[in-house]
């Protein structure tokens, strides 16, 4: 054989090992979403969205999670997303090299890839044990400490993507730092970090190690904020366990409902990243 | 280069320019001033008056420090730790390089266009009203009038008066430029420094900015950093030459490209080197 026959045959062949490793990889999503959706959209009905976990046999659905998961949620990026932003600013406008700012891109960096039941037992000493008892306050708070690596990541990025003579144009019209990051960077790297918090949001929401020490989850309605509360990851882990059928069914609906809602954040996330580019 | 240094003092000299005044007090006073990036040194023991309501042009190849001196002006290297200047830049007789000279309060009186049109990204009429409302607070109809006053004076208005309320991002690139002039007018500055206004920009925008340059003068002490020795002819009423971080030479703009006093000058604008 020629050297030039080798290469052409040594290149196809590396072409179909390639091809092929991607269509398993393609392969094994579809089957997660097929299963999903079949098991998922057979279980799925208005009741899921209406009604709480009622005992086996009688029904019931998924609402008290679902709402459970929305409000820690919610208040988890209430409670990251300023700090996020403000440390994110900080590493990106003030400690550009200074130690406090290389040591806190450090432990970020940890943090963004710290096993999220360490955060969930470290919630459950400093808010949990304290304060005597599961509630829906620690959930958020350990939700919050997942969501905010993310967007000071995000923030940082986003505001060094700005290009420096906007930067340098604002200040030389005499404005203060404060007025350059509020009303222009903040403002050119907007969409940039509505994303990073998205992806954020949608990482959180599926997360149940966090909540497992924390909010521990309910099967009834609670809007207490001190008492223990739903969420769906949770539900979806306590029903997918037990010997009824219509509670694993339960399981499923739950589980579709959530990749739904981070698909979507996915895809939003994407639109705007979109956005920016065009612009 | 295809006109002769002959030329362009011709064209610097009939342009009906008023001679400088050498004994006219000057706006700015430019003092053995050196310049650091860290331990590289940047310029050397500059010295040169700037002339009030004049256009001064600084030209030089790339790398001979006209740009950091128009970046000491406005004390626009302040936002860089490493960099420092030692000497003295009197405005009005103040050190505005002094340590107690507040940046803000310099960036204020000494505005900046720069080489690349820099619109923020919101409307162009936020774009105008951000500067302004930084120093002043002013009734609406105040504030319109001034808008409309700068956005006048750098020759866009007739432009963007039925889309004020779009984004500025929308805008042609000379007419980003013309808008950035126009955002800087609108505080009031007394200098106004040109890095490279023209240089991403075509022919024709280019001329709509050196006429603008032309009127400004009236009212603006301007400063203009150039490549373009014909721009610098063209527009300036003073011409400053650097190289290596040096000033080689000042003079009126006619006497500069006429007759240049230094060798290296008349190398460099009869395009020998650089």
């Amino acid at each position: 054989m020629t050297l030039l026959r080798r290469r052409t045959v040594f290149d196809s062949m590396m072409k179909i090992v390639a091809t092929t490793l991607a269509v398993m990889m393609i392969a094994v999503l579809a089957w997660i979403l097929w299963t999903l959706f079949y098991r998922g959209l057979s279980a799925l009905s208005f009741s899921v969205f209406t009604q709480p976990t009622l005992p086996p046999g009688k029904g019931g659905g998924m609402a008290n999670a679902i709402v459970g998961t929305l409000i820690q949620v919610g208040l988890s990026v209430v409670i990251a997303a300023p700090i996020g932003v403000m440390a994110g600013t900080y590493l990106a406008e003030l400690g550009n090299t200074s130690k406090i700012a290389g040591t806190v891109r450090f432990i970020n960096d940890v943090l963004l890839s710290a096993p999220s039941i360490l955060i969930g037992l470290f919630v459950y000493q400093i808010v949990v044990l304290p304060f005597g008892g599961f509630s829906a306050w620690a959930g958020a708070i350990s939700l919050a400490i997942v969501i905010l690596p993310v967007v000071v990541r995000a923030t940082e990025d986003m505001m060094r993507l700005v290009p420096g003579s906007l930067r340098e144009a604002a200040f030389a019209l005499g404005a203060s730092h404060w007025m350059v990051v509020s009303s222009v960077m903040w403002r050119a790297a907007r969409a940039g970090i509505v994303t990073g918090v998205l992806l954020a949001v949608a990482r959180a929401a599926g997360e149940t190690a966090p909540l497992l020490f924390t909010s521990l989850g309910n099967t009834s309605w609670s809007f207490d904020m001190t008492k223990p509360m739903a969420s769906l990851p949770i539900a979806i882990y306590n029903y997918a366990g037990s010997p009824y059928d219509e509670w694993v069914a339960l399981a499923w609906a739950g589980a579709l409902i959530i990749t739904v809602g981070v698909l979507t954040l996915n895809i939003l996330s994407r639109v705007l990243i979109a956005g920016v580019r065009r612009s | 280069m295809n006109m002769s240094a002959t030329d362009m003092g011709m064209m610097a000299s009939i342009s009906g320019r008023t001679a400088l005044d050498p004994t006219a007090e000057p706006k700015i006073r430019i003092k053995n001033l050196d310049f650091y990036y860290g331990d590289h040194k940047a310029l050397h023991a500059i010295d040169m008056d700037v002339p009030e309501c004049r256009v001064t042009a600084m030209i030089g190849p790339s790398g001979c420090g006209k740009s950091t001196l128009l970046r000491v002006l406005n004390r626009m290297y302040d936002l860089y730790p490493g960099q420092r200047a030692t000497g003295e830049v009197l405005l009005d007789g103040e050190n505005l390089i002094d340590a107690r000279a507040k940046p803000t309060v310099v960036r204020t009186r000494v505005g900046m266009v720069f080489q690349k049109p820099t619109p923020f990204p919101m409307s162009i009429w936020d774009n105008i009203a951000y500067g302004i409302k930084l120093h002043e607070r002013l009734s609406k109809a105040d504030l319109e009038a001034r808008i409309e006053w700068c956005l006048s004076k750098a020759a866009i208005w007739n432009e963007v008066k039925d889309r004020l309320h779009t984004s500025a991002l929308g805008l042609s690139g000379g007419q980003q430029q013309r808008l950035c002039i126009a955002r800087t007018i609108a505080v009031k500055p007394e200098v106004i420094l040109l890095d490279e206004p023209t240089s991403a920009l075509d022919p024709i925008s280019t001329a709509r900015i050196e006429e603008l340059v032309d009127e400004l003068k009236s009212e603006f002490t301007i400063v203009i950093v150039t490549h373009n020795m014909q721009q610098a002819a063209r527009c300036s009423d003073q011409t400053a030459f650097f190289l290596l971080g040096k000033l080689i030479e000042v003079g009126p703009t006619a006497d500069m490209f006429v007759s240049p006093k230094e060798q290296k000058t008349q190398d460099y604008i009869t395009g020998r080197f650089g």
